[in-house]
Parts: structure tokens; C-alpha cells; sequence
């Protein structure tokens, strides 16, 4: 186990540092730069201009701006955000409940519901529910989770008046039920992609372990098909998906970019946006250090769980 | 459609208290602590306002370099020392009086500044506010290690002396007549607090801040909202409301939405767009109306390029727009159209510029006068110059994207050929702006700064950057006349006198066209019916100013 920890972890800062050079990189070809938003401004002068650009020391050549920057993040310092001076990870905090929230309950309900899917549609193989699940399943996936969110805010918003049209919770309340009044529409779409997504999967790895050995023997000890299922198939079915978890992981924190900006929804995702709008380049960088890492994680995580769960795999 | 000058109890009350100071005799400012005739409002403020905008507030430290919607925080937090009304009109806030030549608060020379400042005026944390927040204020906009917005005019304030908590001086390196205008936008930031900072860029302050204004700091909640709450012990008018929200929304639509389903009061930056202004001015109970703003639309030239060096070339490319289909057909007849880049509602406009005509025939004469005769490929031409070029704007602006199409076809019709490369928004005000590498630009922009009417960094010739200037004439305009009555405005201090020379200048541009002004832009502003005090002002960049005013019709 250590040695697979260690071999992990040095992968792992190979890994981050190609990200972050990539990154850095991409993100100062972009033209403009941070200062271009100022040039219709008719109150700056191109000396203020100048001045800026010396300030935040974007006139140094590009890998000494780099080095900079990595050699303060390698002590732990992520930065001040060029928009407002705030610290990276302080800006980052703010954004991370409501993101949080709005992922940890879409992945939640994606995957109760893309399981249940799963096993029943594998249970009942070529019925009609399985017929259904696996057409709604590929609509699901080819449309844009965007358009799904602009119909859901016309239909359930506009013409029905159940939900409202975005915001995390009404100003002034913030209840739980208004928390979770806001969180049905945007949660819901969210989820849609990943229910199609853990549908598939489950139903692929249901019927995989139905037809194993050990399910016929349980038969022949006269099991009931309910027992069966849920003692003997499920928990195998689960193995692959604990990896597939783990891919997923990262998106609870990262948030999801398009839809929190449809439903207005204060998370990491429209926070990226924003400051990709803005080249905050601190910012950015932060972010995309930030999603690394939990990628990272969220693989190890995945692997680690999968090698206690099942004896056969061995971490060496 | 609604003009710019809504009769505000804001700027009326303000005169009123300017009138009674005047009467009470200015040399006793001690004698004007919170006088009776300003009294607050008797009801306590009550109810809250919830202001829509596009993009979030983010820079709460007002002195340092921040956008448009950061403007309505810091006009609700903080205390400039003058304000800047409806008209155009300078009125004092945190200082006594205007200073000006007569009443002796600028010298002779223009040089020597002299303010007296308000006694009864408190930090929100309880300190007073004295000469010396003042001092510091002016002395952090110039110190280089501070990220501040603007120096212009600050860079040539000297020797700022303290002579009493209220009264300040200081020396202009050369005279400079827009700063008064410039210190409208300049907020006094508290001394007290900013002073023990180690690096003022990133200190709390700028996420806490605490000010004079009308409302104090509550909370953010990041990408969300921010609450601001009432000042109770403000010094002026106001606040009539308990709580002010600026509730971020990046999606237009989902903005408008918003307003229509009453979750936002009143509509702030970018506003309702144009397609949704009939919509919106049917909607019930709202108050949807045109504000005029400061900034116009124009068809921009670079004057090097050698096929607009010619006037008449400039002259009947501008005769063939036909501004009035444009704006009525695809503006949803929003914007007004305009003969220069002065705001129509500026005290410096100039109303007698001639008047644009749309007539195909008389640009076809002008260009055959000129001698540029339609070549084989039927392109006019003139000395093997083509009389084609490429129109530029920011790509993803369906509107713009509309109005080039339209142009370029009445341009063909008349034998020039009009190509259109758009870029994305950071490259196109970048260098490709900056550094005059465009034939042509539709652009929106603001030439007036914090309404003064010097346009020197947008028409002097020492401003174009590529004949090493560092302002903003990326047209490249050069005219001796304009530059020497532009030395000569920013030098006066007389209204009347600055009114003749901005207006010979509007006359001079409207001839030379180094841009073929388009329209005026008009924002689609709306609230709800029982919100009273909203008052547009041309003069600031935001709907915002004086939410202090602002209430709720009982």
C-alpha cells in the first residue's frame, strides 16, 4: 500500500505540473489579457494602462510569470484574484457550497435513480421499460443539458409556475424549503445527463453478473430472485461503478459551467466563467489547480475503494 | 419616449440646502450641522430595493481599477466630495461649496485649490471624517504600488496641506479644469482604517468597506448578491429604504425574466435589451422608460488609411447610412440619432450641427466630384487607390452584425465595397485598437469623463498612439484648431466661455468626420410602479447614483 501511495502521489505532481504549464500557457495566448476591458474605458489613460500591466507584473516574460506563480503556489500561496485583490482560495470557498450543493444533490439523485434504472432495465431485459430507458437514455445524453434547462424554466417556471426561474434562494428567506424549492429545477436537469450515464453502466454490469456462475448456484440453492439480486448481483454490479464515481467526483466541486449560469446559481462553475471573461489569470489558474487535484483524488479514491472491496484486485 | 431630465426631490432639496447655506453665510460651516431644512425623511426607512445587474460588483474599495456596475456600490457607500446632478450641474457633498474663481476656492492662476469640508459627517465605524481622509485619498490614487483607476488629474495635485479636520488645499502642477468634474467620481476613503494596511490592494477593507454613505456594508454573498443597509446617522437626504440588494444575473434573458416576475425592483446594467422593449413597456405595474447615456454609436475611421484620407469620401459614405431604418428597423427604435459624440442633455452640446440627410445620389456625386470613378470590377477607385476597406466590431453582437450586412449592401449600390472581419471582444480593444490596425470599427464608447467636456484624449492630436501619444485617438484625427481649443478648454473654468470652445469643436469634428456619429444610446431602464426617486443622470455611469433617494410609495 505505501508504495502504490507513493508511486500514486509522484504521478500525481507530474500530472499537476503538465496541467499547470498547458494551462498558464493556453491561458496567456488568449488575446487581450486582463487590461483589454479597460481600453473603451474613457476615464484610463493608456498610461494607467501601463501602469497596470506593470503592477501585476504582466510585462515579465512569460516563464518567469510562471515560475512566480508556482513557486508561490508550491508554499501555499494561490494568489489575489486581479479583479478584486481577494485571495484565490478565499474566493474559491465562497463559491464551494452552493456548488456543493447543487452537484452532491444532482450526482445523488443520478445515481438512485440511473441504478434503479439499470437493474431493471437488465432484470427486465427487451421490455418496454427497457426499451424506454434506453431511447430516453440516448435523448438524455445528445441534448444539451442547456436546452433541457431552458425548457424546464419555461414549462415549470413560465407556464406552470411550480419552481422558480433560478437563484439559489429568495433574498430575504433562505429557508430549507426555499433552499430546496429553488434546488428541484436546476438539480433535476443536472442530473438527467448522469442518470443516462449510470443507467447504461448499471445495466451493462447487472446483466454482467447475472449471467455468472455464482448466480446460478444461488438459484440452485433456491434463493428468491429478490434475494438474489439484491445479495449476490447488485454488489457486483456496484464494483465497476465505484470507478466511474470517481471520474465523477471532481464535477461535485467544480460545478457545472452552463447550467449554473442558466439558473443563476452562485457556484464554481459560472465563477470560472466569469473570470475566464475577466482573464483573472490568478483566478483561472486557481481553478484549474483546484479541478486537477480532485481529478487526482477522485481517481485514487476510486482505486483505493475498489481494491478494499474486492480481494481480488491487489494494490502492488 | 421619456427625456434625461426627471426632476429629482434629490437635486431639488440639495439647492434648496445649497440656497439656505449660501443664506447662512459659508465662513461658519459648524453652523450647518444636519439642518432642519435637510431633515431626514420622518418615516425610518423601510422596505428594500433589489437592483438587477449583468455582471457582478466585485471592487468595493472605490478607488481602485473597477467596471461600470462597481459604480452603484460605491455611490450608495461612499461620499464624493462633490456630486454631479441630472443637469450636469457640480453640487457639493462632502465639501461646503464648489470652489471656483469667484468665490476665491481657486486662484486667479488657476492653480492654488482651497476646500472647506462638512464638520457633521462620520465614518460608518463612528470616527469623524476630517481634512486628513482627504488628504489620504489623494495621496493613494498617485502611490505607485497602488492598483488605482484613474490618475489622470490626480498626478498633478502637490502639496496637499491639512490647514484644519476641515480644511484642505493643495497646488496643481499645471491647470486643469475637468478635475473638478473628476473629483465627483473620486470617493473619500477613511484614513483611519486604510492607513494600517501593509498592501492596500488586498486588504479587507476592499471586502468590508466602510464609508460616509447613505448605506453601510452588510453582507455578499459571493456570485450572488451583495445587501447593503441603511445609514441611519447619513449626514444629506436618505436613505428612505432599509435595505439596497445588488443581485447579479448573468443571463440577459433570465435577467428580464426576473423583472417581469417581480424578483428584481429595478433593472440596472446592461438593462432591458432593445428586443424587449415594446414587451416591457406593456408590462403592469413597471415604469419602463429610454434614458439617454453618455456614450454613442459610430462608424470610426482610420484617417491614415489612404482610402478616408479625403473628406468627400468621408462625406458620402456618411450621406449613404440610412440612420433611420438602422435605429427604427433594427434597433426596435431605441437609440436617437446624433451629429457628435456630445451627450444631447450636456450643457456643452452643440444643437446647431448640420443635419445628417440619408441620399444615395448626393454621395454618388460626391465621389464622382472627387474623382473616385467605378473601376471594371465596377469598385470606385481613385490614383490606384480602391475605395474598399474592412468594418470591424465585436463578433457575437447579432445587432452590429445586422447593421454592417445592411451597410455594406447600400455601399455596394454605391460602387465601394465594405468587407467585414470581426473579431472577439479581447482582441478587438487591444492592439488591433489601440495601435490603429483597423480600416473601420463600429464602436460604442464615452468621450466625456465624469462629464467634463475635454475630449483631449479622444481628438487631440498628442493623443494618437502610433505617433507616439498615449491617448485614445485611434482614428488618428489631427486638426491644429481643435488641439489649440482643446489646450484652451481644459484651462478655463468658465462655463460660458468652455461652452463657446466645446461647441466650435463639435463643429470642426462634425466637419471633418473622422468618425460618421450614428446615435446616442438610450438604455431601456424600467422599475417597479411604487419605487419613487429613480433619477437617470447622464453624467454617471450608473443607474445607481442616488439610491439615497429612492423609496417606496407608502
Amino acid at each position: 500500500m505505501p508504495g502504490f501511495l507513493l508511486n500514486r502521489f509522484s504521478q500525481s505532481i507530474v500530472l499537476l505540473v503538465i496541467v499547470s504549464i498547458i494551462g498558464f500557457t493556453v491561458l496567456n495566448f488568449m488575446p487581450g489579457g486582463p487590461l483589454a476591458q479597460f481600453g473603451l474605458d474613457p476615464g484610463m489613460t493608456q498610461k494607467d494602462i501601463e501602469r497596470l500591466a506593470e503592477q501585476l507584473g504582466l510585462n515579465r516574460p512569460l516563464w518567469i510569470q510562471y515560475f512566480d506563480w508556482a513557486w508561490r503556489l508550491v508554499q501555499g500561496d494561490w494568489g489575489h484574484s486581479f479583479r478584486d485583490g481577494t485571495p484565490v482560495l478565499a474566493v474559491i470557498g465562497r463559491h464551494l457550497f452552493a456548488t456543493l450543493l447543487l452537484m452532491g444533490t444532482s450526482t445523488a439523485l443520478a445515481i438512485a435513480i440511473g441504478s434503479w434504472i439499470g437493474i431493471r432495465g437488465a432484470t427486465h431485459r427487451y421490455s418496454l421499460f427497457d426499451y424506454c430507458a434506453t431511447i430516453g437514455a440516448m435523448v438524455a445524453l445528445s441534448v444539451p443539458t442547456f436546452w433541457f434547462g431552458l425548457v424546464g424554466i419555461y414549462i415549470f417556471t413560465l407556464k406552470l409556475g411550480w419552481v422558480p426561474a433560478g437563484n439559489m434562494y429568495t433574498i430575504g428567506d433562505g429557508s430549507v424549503p426555499d433552499y430546496l424549492h429553488h434546488l428541484i429545477l436546476p438539480s433535476l436537469v443536472l442530473s438527467l445527463v448522469h442518470v443516462a450515464v449510470w443507467s447504461r453502466y448499471m445495466r451493462t454490469a447487472t446483466l454482467d453478473a447475472l449471467s455468472q456462475d455464482f448466480v446460478k448456484t444461488a438459484r440452485a440453492k433456491g434463493l428468491s430472485e429478490r434475494r438474489i439480486l439484491l445479495k449476490h448481483v447488485v454488489g457486483n454490479a456496484l464494483l465497476p461503478m465505484i470507478t466511474l464515481a470517481g471520474v465523477q467526483l471532481p464535477s461535485i466541486l467544480t460545478g457545472a459551467l452552463v447550467t449554473e449560469t442558466i439558473f443563476t446559481w452562485p457556484g464554481m462553475g459560472r465563477l470560472f466563467l466569469d473570470s475566464l471573461g475577466y482573464s483573472d489569470y490568478p483566478m483561472v489558474m486557481g481553478l484549474l489547480i483546484f479541478s486537477a487535484i480532485l481529478v487526482v483524488l477522485g481517481n485514487l479514491v476510486a482505486d483505493i475503494l475498489v481494491a478494499l472491496v474486492d480481494p481480488r484486485i491487489r494494490l502492488s | 419616449m421619456t427625456e434625461a431630465y426627471f426632476d429629482s426631490s434629490y437635486s431639488r432639496r440639495n439647492a434648496l440646502r445649497l440656497m439656505v447655506a449660501g443664506a447662512a453665510g459659508l465662513a461658519a460651516p459648524g453652523l450647518l450641522g444636519t439642518p432642519a431644512f435637510a431633515q431626514k425623511a420622518p418615516a425610518k426607512p423601510s422596505g428594500r430595493i433589489v437592483v438587477g445587474l449583468g455582471q457582478e460588483p466585485t471592487v468595493f474599495n472605490p478607488l481602485m481599477v473597477h467596471i461600470e456596475v462597481d459604480d452603484g456600490v460605491h455611490f450608495s457607500v461612499f461620499d464624493a466630495l462633490f456630486r454631479i446632478d441630472p443637469k450636469g450641474e457640480i453640487q457639493p457633498n462632502l465639501a461646503v461649496e464648489v470652489p471656483n474663481q469667484k468665490n476665491g476656492g481657486i486662484s486667479e492662476d488657476g492653480l492654488k485649490w482651497h476646500l472647506r469640508l462638512r464638520d457633521d459627517v462620520r465614518w460608518h465605524d463612528g470616527k469623524p471624517f476630517t481634512a486628513e481622509d482627504v488628504k489620504f485619498t489623494l495621496e493613494l490614487i498617485t502611490n505607485p504600488d497602488f492598483r488605482s483607476w484613474r490618475t489622470a488629474g490626480h498626478a498633478l495635485v502637490r502639496d496637499i496641506t491639512v490647514i484644519s479636520p476641515t480644511e484642505i488645499s493643495w497646488r496643481m502642477e499645471q491647470v486643469f479644469a475637468p478635475y473638478l468634474s473628476f473629483l465627483t467620481e473620486t470617493f473619500i476613503v477613511p484614513k483611519h482604517i486604510l492607513e494600517k494596511e501593509a498592501n492596500p490592494n488586498n486588504a479587507a477593507f476592499n471586502q468590508a468597506p466602510v464609508g460616509t454613505g447613505a448605506f453601510k456594508w452588510g453582507q455578499r454573498v459571493a456570485g450572488d448578491h451583495l445587501e447593503l443597509v441603511a445609514n441611519s446617522e447619513y449626514f444629506g437626504e436618505g436613505p428612505h429604504i432599509e435595505k439596497l440588494i445588488f443581485k447579479y444575473i448573468p443571463d440577459l434573458t433570465v435577467l428580464y425574466t426576473q423583472f417581469k416576475s417581480g424578483d428584481v425592483d429595478l433593472m440596472g446594467q446592461p438593462y432591458i435589451t432593445a428586443d424587449h422593449y415594446e414587451e416591457a413597456k406593456a408590462l403592469a405595474n413597471r415604469v419602463v422608460t429610454l434614458v439617454p447615456k453618455a456614450s454613442f454609436e459610430s462608424f470610426y475611421l482610420n484617417l491614415e488609411r489612404p482610402q478616408f484620407r479625403e473628406l468627400a469620401v468621408r462625406e458620402a459614405l456618411y450621406a449613404a447610412i440610412d440612420k433611420e431604418s438602422i435605429i427604427q428597423g433594427l434597433y426596435y427604435g431605441v437609440p436617437t440619432p446624433t451629429e457628435t459624440f456630445m451627450p444631447r442633455q450636456a450643457i456643452y452640446y452643440n444643437p446647431n450641427l448640420p443635419a445628417h440627410a440619408y441620399n444615395l445620389d448626393r454621395a454618388r456625386q460626391i465621389l464622382d466630384q472627387a474623382g473616385w470613378m467605378p473601376g471594371r470590377d465596377g469598385i470606385r477607385a481613385k490614383s490606384g487607390v480602391r475605395l474598399s476597406f474592412a468594418s470591424s466590431t465585436t463578433s457575437g453582437d447579432p445587432l452590429r452584425e445586422q447593421v454592417q450586412q445592411f451597410l455594406q449592401q447600400t455601399f455596394s449600390q454605391l460602387g465601394v465595397e465594405m468587407k467585414i472581419s470581426n473579431l472577439p471582444a479581447a482582441v478587438m480593444w487591444g492592439e488591433f485598437w489601440q495601435q490603429s490596425q483597423f480600416d473601420s470599427v463600429i464602436v460604442g464608447s464615452t468621450y466625456l469623463i465624469g462629464a467634463d467636456p475635454d475630449v483631449t484624449n479622444r481628438l487631440h492630436s498628442r493623443s494618437i498612439r502610433t505617433k507616439g501619444g498615449r491617448g485614445s485617438n485611434n482614428a488618428q484625427y489631427s486638426n491644429l484648431e481643435v488641439d489649440a481649443l482643446l489646450d484652451q478648454g481644459v484651462r478655463s473654468f468658465d462655463p460660458d466661455a468652455r461652452r463657446t470652445i466645446y461647441r466650435r469643436v463639435q463643429e470642426l469634428v462634425r466637419r471633418d468626420l473622422p468618425f460618421l456619429p450614428l446615435y446616442q444610446i438610450n438604455a431601456v431602464q424600467g422599475n417597479k410602479k411604487g419605487i419613487s426617486g429613480v433619477a437617470p443622470n447622464v453624467n454617471t455611469r450608473t443607474e445607481s447614483w442616488n439610491a439615497l433617494a429612492w423609496s417606496w410609495a407608502s
